[in-house]
């Protein structure tokens, strides 16, 4: 491992960190009105919550932006706040602290998101491994165009489709929520039951595109396999099929996936935003939809920062463990 | 004649994507001028109403007729990948070749910037702008999106540009004193347009796509139809609940075929762009 790119994997860490707390700071003072009294009218405007909370508010916001002082000592006190995980409170869930909702919620989006991206990645990387199959190409073929549909169509758009047939037209599951409400959370299995139910649907829709995505690339690798030397070698020794599936063709091809798989975990803290707007399940992109329409701008604020951080880091140990794991990898110097 | 169809064969999924696209487009153009605008306007018809002959595809919670909205919002949304697509491959193109061919600190500066705004989930940053707008624009939106959409095309033309710029009539070129920018102009920029094109088509792809997400939020544009505020609309009003399928179905089913259109004719175009390709069909 060269110390060089090391310590250049580390700077794109450190310069995302940067781009995200400085776009959060800055495009909120972009706008010429003082963006927390604008919100806390509006908000007011609705009606909701007790006029004396709003006047309170807007004495800690303001005390907290410090408009009065200099731009680069509120840019200063905007990092040390960042630095602390100090996220703000909700204006909506006030006195609520903007960590401890997100601290709740993205347990949910990190369940729901890493079963069913294993599952869809197994599901898919089989499927696509049998239809580059010689003779298997034939039996699946009406696969590869379901796949390919499969996987162009936003999964957040089959997600509305599956609750309409799955919960409305043929209630058989659940249409929204992670549990039933009112239930209280413990590790009893009716609870795990429930909880399992209600995931089916935001997972099966994550399943179904992410089958497409792995199984597509799946076939593309195992044909490229097939025509390596030793497929042939194989075939000359007369190995049975199975076995040259499975131990010969399959377990090479699966690399580059496991390399795809790394980078969607990776990700996962991004990756279910709509899907859980449109299951109303009560994860991060849930969080996020409701203090948009909430005008809850910390909130916002905090999921933003937390959502690219989270990315960001995770993607940060990837790419150095992963070097580590395959040494057929070299620190690529494109 | 016989060529043509030859090609059509050959190239059954380009074909097939371009048809798709084309007939969505056809769908907004040609029904723009045939349904009056006003139809699109809330308490065009009574509320929540089923399919009928007055309303093909019935009315929405406050009377906008689905057929209108999804018809005018089609174009809309096309505007919005198309925008995004064109400043953002144009300036990804760029980017790119500059960073390729001149080398050195220019590279690796742009480089860095490609490889920080790649690492971060581009609808986070999209959420944050807008939320911040009291209102956006179809035009606007497009612009918005674009500025992050350029980092892909710059990628891959810069690998492109790499591994053109050490061949035989490069050297030859520059051996004969072709300028810096003939040489960029005539020798660099026809090699990289069919990665161009390929990559343009599925940046439009992405761009509409965050469009529709954004507008799923409730960050879009509210003052024009665009299948994405439907889809909002009828998220925000239940309709799902309310099994009103007439409301939610078209704009659903407008947008999948777009998006197969599209990543039929990003892969169709992919294959010609890359010849390797070509052995896996």
């Amino acid at each position: 491992m060269t110390l060089g790119y090391v310590a250049r994997r580390i700077g794109v860490f450190f310069l995302v960190v940067f781009f995200a707390v400085s776009i959060n700071f800055l495009i909120p003072r972009l706008r010429s009105t003082n963006p927390i009294e604008a919100r806390m009218n509006e908000f007011a405007a609705t009606g909701a919550g007790r006029a004396g909370d709003f006047h309170e508010l807007i004495e800690i916001y303001n005390a907290k932006f410090d408009f009065d002082k200099p731009l680069w000592q509120q840019y200063l006190n905007y990092w040390g706040d960042v630095l602390h995980f100090d996220l703000g409170t909700s204006i909506a869930f006030y006195p609520g602290k903007v960590r401890d909702e997100i601290m709740r919620a993205a347990p949910w989006t990190i369940g729901l998101l890493l079963v069913s991206t294993l599952f869809a990645f197994v599901i898919g990387s089989i499927l696509g491994a049998l239809l580059a199959w010689p003779g298997m190409g034939k039996l699946f073929g009406i696969f590869v165009p379901v796949l390919m549909t499969l996987s162009a169509i936003p999964y957040y758009l089959l997600g509305l489709l599956l609750v309409y047939v799955f919960a409305l037209v043929w209630p058989v599951l659940p249409s929204a929520g992670a549990y039933t409400s009112g239930a209280r959370l413990a590790l009893t299995w009716p609870i795990v039951g429930d909880i399992g139910r209600h995931a089916l649907l935001p997972a099966a829709s994550i399943v179904l595109a992410g089958i497409g995505f792995w199984g597509l690339g799946m076939r593309a690798t195992m044909v490229s396999v097939m025509g390596e030397d030793y497929m042939t070698m194989a075939n000359a020794k007369g190995l049975r099929d199975r076995t040259m599936f499975f131990h010969y063709a399959f377990r090479n091809a699966l690399l580059p996936q496991v390399t795809g798989l790394a980078i969607a975990l990776a990700g996962i803290m991004s990756g279910a935003i709509l899907v859980e707007i449109v299951f109303g399940y009560p994860g991060i992109g849930f969080l996020l939809y409701r203090a948009i329409s909430g005008n809850d701008y910390f909130v916002i604020q905090g999921v933003v920062l937390f959502v690219i951080l989270s990315v960001g880091l995770a993607l940060l140990i990837l790419d150095l463990v992963y070097p580590l794991l395959d040494p057929r990898i070299q620190f690529r110097k494109t | 004649m016989r060529d043509l169809r030859h090609w059509i064969n050959n190239n059954r999924m380009l074909v097939t994507g371009i048809t798709l696209i084309t007939l969505v487009i056809l769908f907004g153009i040609i029904g723009s001028s045939v349904v009056p605008r006003a139809r699109a306007d809330v308490g065009a018809g009574r509320p929540a109403r089923p399919p009928s002959l007055e309303f093909l595809l019935g009315t929405d919670q406050q009377g906008r007729d689905v057929l209108a909205n999804v018809v005018l919002g089609t174009p809309a949304t096309l505007k919005i990948g198309l925008i995004a697509g064109l400043i953002g491959v144009t300036f990804g193109t760029i980017v790119g070749i500059i960073s390729g061919y001149v080398g050195g600190a220019l590279d690796a500066s742009s480089r860095l910037v490609v490889d920080v705004l790649l690492t971060i989930p581009n609808l986070m940053v999209l959420v944050v702008i807008t939320s911040m707008l009291s209102g956006v624009s179809v035009e606007g939106m497009g612009v918005i999106i674009a500025a992050f959409a350029w980092m892909y095309p710059a990628r891959t033309v810069r690998a492109q540009v790499l591994t053109i710029r050490e061949r035989m009539y490069v050297q030859v070129a520059r051996l004969n004193g072709m300028s810096s920018f003939g040489i960029v102009t005539r020798e660099l920029f026809p090699n990289v347009v069919p990665i161009v094109a390929a990559s343009f088509v599925g940046t439009v792809a992405a761009a509409i796509l965050a469009s529709i997400g954004l507008s799923a939020l409730g960050l879009g544009p509210q003052n024009e139809a665009s299948l994405g505020l439907t889809i909002y609309w009828a998220i925000f009003y239940g309709a799902l609940i309310r099994q009103l399928w007439w409301w939610f179905i078209p704009p659903i089913v407008i947008t999948i075929l777009l998006f197969i259109g599209l990543f039929m004719t990003a892969a169709g175009l992919d294959r010609i762009a890359n010849p390797r390709l070509r052995t896996n069909a």
